[in-house]
């Protein structure tokens, strides 16, 4: 029988050194600040790009995104794994995805972002990191007492093929209306003139990255939250073993490239707030607990075909234009003037769907 | 008697954390887990190696895969 090398330690291993080089590489070709990659911001600059909301500085209909959904599909049907389904407890999962973006917001950054941020340098991140934890460790304890969403049933392959549909219909955008330089607008896309959403690396080289990462990642199963939780609940290192290296291959490939500045204060996207970098991350953490995936592999388990994954994208994006639209997102000056009341209508949405969907 | 864990059509860690309470009921025998999707099957291959287990057998039946383990 074909054994998946990249299910193997060395697997894991491998896939999280070439995450932890291309981040950084993709900065330096122009993506933002410790931004290299990061699920929850590019998600929130594609809300931005549609209109969903009118945050000006930060609208670019990213191509990594759509690169990992895309990568993820080839690989999943590549190797026989395209499995469309869905229906386990789609609204919660809705809610859930809304309440991991607002709470990413509010640190500024999806799990990888904040291992990509400590690995530039940013001190912030530890907090942030030690709120996802916190988070995480909270839903592992439900996860004991029973919480379940239930299960997914098999479905339509044209089901499992409404997320991978919608990131090619948005890379088509992307190239009918392409950026045009200090214009705000072509088409239907906003785009920054300046600001994070202003700074990208070259589009085809960022989907092609894009393509190869969701590849690996899917036959991986890479997940940054799963590395966490699978430590705690069943003392397995085996997805952390691929977040460690991702961290230390990105503070390599950081210090060549001169991007490594250690500190607390002007460090790019991000704000100096402990407690709300942590808080943030601790909503985040939880609902991507309860989730059962962190951003980047709600992507690649939608681009396989789960349905329920690509319900929890959806709700991140539109978590985004609320995230947006009601001040409730940080900036490099602090949390937003309602980020504090959504970190804690966050949690306590989180707890409600934790404590009342256990199954005895 | 095989004891069946039933694992189908859920996420992670379900999978994992059915196969681990059917563990703790069970210290030696058969354990037979049904799961639909390759991470699982991988997942709790993984997870009854590391507590002792073989993987005797995995069957795939469709797009479901039977995971035989035993432990003597």
């Amino acid at each position: 029988m074909f054994k998946n090398f990249f299910s193997t330690r060395w697997g894991i291993i491998a896939v999280g050194a070439v995450i932890g080089i291309l981040a950084p590489i993709l900065q330096k070709l122009g993506n933002p600040g410790n931004m290299g990659i990061c699920v929850a911001c590019f998600e929130r600059d594609i809300a931005g790009a549609v209109g969903l909301h009118r945050a000006a500085v930060v609208q670019y209909m990213r191509p990594e995104i759509m690169g990992f959904v895309i990568g993820s599909l080839i690989a999943a049907y590549l190797f026989k794994e395209f499995r469309p389904r869905g229906g386990s407890a789609p609204i919660v999962r809705f809610v859930l995805g809304i309440f991991a973006m607002i709470g990413a917001l509010v640190f500024l950054g999806c799990p990888w972002r904040a291992m990509l941020r400590l690995a530039g340098g940013d001190l912030n991140a530890v907090f942030g990191i030690l709120g996802l934890i916190g988070g995480i460790w909270i839903g592992t304890l439900f996860f004991k007492s029973g919480y379940n969403l239930g299960r997914s049933q098999a479905t339509y392959t044209s089901a499992g093929w409404i997320l991978p549909i919608i990131m090619i219909g948005f890379s088509a955008l992307l190239f009918i209306f392409p950026m045009i330089k200090d214009q705000a607008q072509n088409g239907v896309l906003f785009y920054s003139v300046k600001g994070p959403g202003a700074m990208h690396a070259p589009v085809l080289i960022a989907l092609v990255v894009g393509i190869g990462i969701g590849f690996i990642a899917q036959r991986s199963r890479f997940c940054t939250m799963g590395a966490f939780r699978d430590l705690i609940l069943f003392r397995q290192m085996h997805l952390l073993s691929g977040v460690i290296v991702l961290t230390a291959a990105a503070l390599v490939t950081n210090l060549i490239l001169g991007q490594f500045k250690p500190g607390f204060e002007g460090q790019p996207v991000a704000h100096t707030q402990m407690i709300w970098n942590f808080a943030g991350m601790l909503v985040a953490g939880l609902a991507f607990a309860l989730a059962g995936g962190c951003p980047g592999r709600q992507l690649f388990m939608a681009g396989e075909g789960d349905g329920d994954a690509a319900i929890f994208v959806m709700g991140m994006i539109v978590g985004a234009a609320f995230a947006h639209n009601f001040g409730l997102a940080s900036s490099p000056n602090g949390v937003g003037p309602h980020g504090i009341a959504a970190v804690i209508i966050g949690l306590l949405v989180c707890l409600f769907i934790g404590f009342t969907m256990r199954k005895k | 008697m095989t004891e069946i864990v039933d694992a189908r059509g859920l996420s992670c860690p379900q999978p994992v954390l059915m196969l681990i309470n059917a563990l703790k009921k069970t210290d030696e025998g058969e354990i037979e887990v049904l799961v639909d999707t390759e991470a699982s099957k991988e997942n709790v291959s993984r997870a009854a190696e590391g507590k002792g287990w073989k993987v005797k057998n995995i069957q795939q039946d469709n797009l479901e895969y039977r995971i035989f383990l035993v432990k003597n």
